[in-house]
């Protein structure tokens, strides 16, 4: 740091410009939110044409580019794909979580993509991909992808 | 009335962490006065601008209409392009299609970043969605991670084998006097660096910098009366994947071989690997530097890590990745992916210096995004047909 500073007095000017969002889930969305708030149920749309089941839902099959009107049930267990252990502090991780933070990406079983969230009640040395886990469902719902705690193994 | 296109200039700062002694503009304003002495020319014979940066990373949106102190903006057109990981590659695509049009004979393409401006990690974030990933994310690299993780399981591969690539990209970087980092690291440093996302080390992925990149492309009407040997665009494509990090087919990235197999047909090449004479790849972290060669059919999949420690890829082997040491020793975000084009392009030019690969007639350069989203370049010393 001290030779990038050889020689100038850096002059800085701090912004304190805070701009707040509100984001609208949308319909597709929150249908299946109310669904996990209210009825702790995992539900899917899936696109009438390649028969594609979406997680996370969307309106519109990306592929098909045709409007998905049909919702299934999917499972509240499903395989990890794929994930990484963060050890590190950082921003985007959520106050209330502390590092090391699993996340994985797990394909419930009925769904044809995966699903981001956590992995916990598991040692971060023995989590591997191929791995079975099942929702665990936070106490308090509010209506957003943390109405799901966490995945868990299956035992 | 479509035209050939030539890169005919090129231009780089001396990227660093910090730049405290220039602004925003005058930092690109020091790229844009090195292209242009590079090809000879002045802002006069400038037809229009593209400049990129990150969104977020310096909090300044207006960048196309706040910096044409700097780039030689004033009274000309100029386009604003950012898309990531993948701008300056984007905007090295979006000056070929302008000039490739017949519509503009010469254009400035300028990428810059000043990444000590900002929270990088928050400001990256604000990519992600924030109804889904963002509430469930855990950083910037967990895309790359999952990749990581994913190719290891399914092909054997080690956390040496990654490694590797670093101490390669490292080494390569004392070459380059532009490169932020020129330090060389053993296989030891890499794997003793502290775990940031399994199975990620800190020496495994690039650093933050603070930089610019200017590249002056001109049509086949005036490229050779400016330059002796310019640089001829062979083709260029760009593919993204997916919305959710979940839609991915992590372990591959399919959209570098939806990129290599279109650009290569188009340009009639059969054997990359034998036809390639070197390749400046946006590698963000090492694991890609085995992933990613195998996805744009240098070798098949699962054989990398052979060929890299083989040497393959080092200064002097088969086929040179990263003369400049790349990405991991230099990654001033907007400005990478054109710092690739540019390099590639000084390749074929034959002013590489100390960094050059003998005799180089085909060259590619890439860009990446956080969606796993690939640009790329095919760079040639001959004219298209």
């Amino acid at each position: 740091m001290s030779e990038i500073f050889k020689g100038i007095e850096p002059m800085v000017h701090n912004s304190k410009i805070s701009v707040p969002y509100s984001w609208w889930a949308g319909d597709t969305a929150s249908k299946f939110f109310i669904s996990l708030r209210d009825a702790r149920k995992i539900i899917a749309p899936r696109c009438g044409k390649c028969g594609k089941v979406f997680m996370p839902p969307r309106k519109v099959c990306p592929a098909c580019f045709t409007e998905n009107t049909d919702w299934v049930d999917v499972s509240d267990e499903g395989t990890v794909v794929s994930y990484s252990v963060s050890r590190r502090r950082l921003e985007a991780i959520p106050g209330d979580k502390k590092v090391p933070v699993i996340w994985g990406l797990i394909k419930l079983d009925g769904a044809d993509t995966a699903l981001l969230h956590y992995l916990d009640e598991v040692d971060p040395g023995s989590v591997t991909i191929g791995m079975r886990v099942k929702a665990v469902f936070a106490e308090s719902r509010t209506g957003g992808i943390r109405d799901i705690s966490h995945f868990k193994p299956v035992k | 009335m479509a035209k050939r296109v030539a890169i005919v200039g090129t231009g780089q700062t001396f990227h660093k962490s910090h730049r405290p002694d220039v602004n925003g503009q005058e930092l690109i304003n020091e790229a844009v006065q090195r292209a242009l002495a590079d090809a000879n020319l002045t802002m006069k014979d400038i037809d229009a601008i593209l400049i990129g940066n990150m969104d977020h990373f310096e909090g300044i949106n207006y960048v196309d209409c706040w910096s044409v102190d700097g780039s030689g903006g004033v009274m000309k057109p100029v386009i604003k392009i950012t898309t990531g990981g993948t701008t300056g590659a984007s905007l090295a695509i979006g000056g070929y299609h302008m000039v490739g049009s017949g519509m503009f004979e010469k254009v400035l393409i300028i990428g810059w970043e000043k990444n000590s401006e900002s929270d990088t990690t928050g400001a990256i974030t604000t990519a992600f969605d924030p109804i889904w990933d963002r509430q469930v994310f855990a950083g910037a690299i967990s895309g790359l991670a999952a990749e990581a993780q994913a190719y290891m399981a399914r092909f054997g591969a080690s956390e040496r084998d990654g490694a590797r690539v670093s101490v390669r990209d490292r080494k390569h970087a004392m070459n380059n006097p532009h490169a932020q980092l020129r330090k060389e690291v053993s296989l030891e440093d890499v794997l003793a660096s502290p775990m940031l996302a399994d199975p990620i080390h800190l020496l495994d992925v690039c650093p933050r910098s603070d930089g610019a990149c200017a590249v002056i492309m001109a049509s086949e009407d005036s490229a050779e009366k400016i330059c002796p040997v310019p640089d001829w665009i062979w083709g260029t494509s760009a593919h993204n994947t997916y919305s959710y990090l979940g839609d991915g087919d992590w372990g591959r990235l399919t959209s570098m071989e939806q990129c290599a197999k279109e650009i290569f047909k188009k340009a009639g090449i059969k054997e990359p690997r034998k036809e390639l004479d070197v390749i400046e790849m946006y590698q963000p972290y090492s694991f890609a530097g085995l992933i990613w060669i195998e996805d744009m059919g240098i070798i098949g999949h699962g054989e990398a890590p052979k060929y890299v420690w083989d040497g393959n890829t080092d200064m002097g082997g088969e086929l040179p990745v990263n003369p400049s040491g790349g990405v991991i020793a230099c990654n001033p975000i907007g400005a990478t992916g054109l710092i690739r084009c540019a390099e590639a392009a000084m390749q074929v030019m034959g002013k590489a210096e100390g960094r050059q690969v003998p005799d180089v007639k085909f060259a590619v350069s890439t860009g990446f995004g956080g969606c796993m989203w690939t640009n790329m370049l095919l760079h040639g010393k001959r004219k298209p047909n």
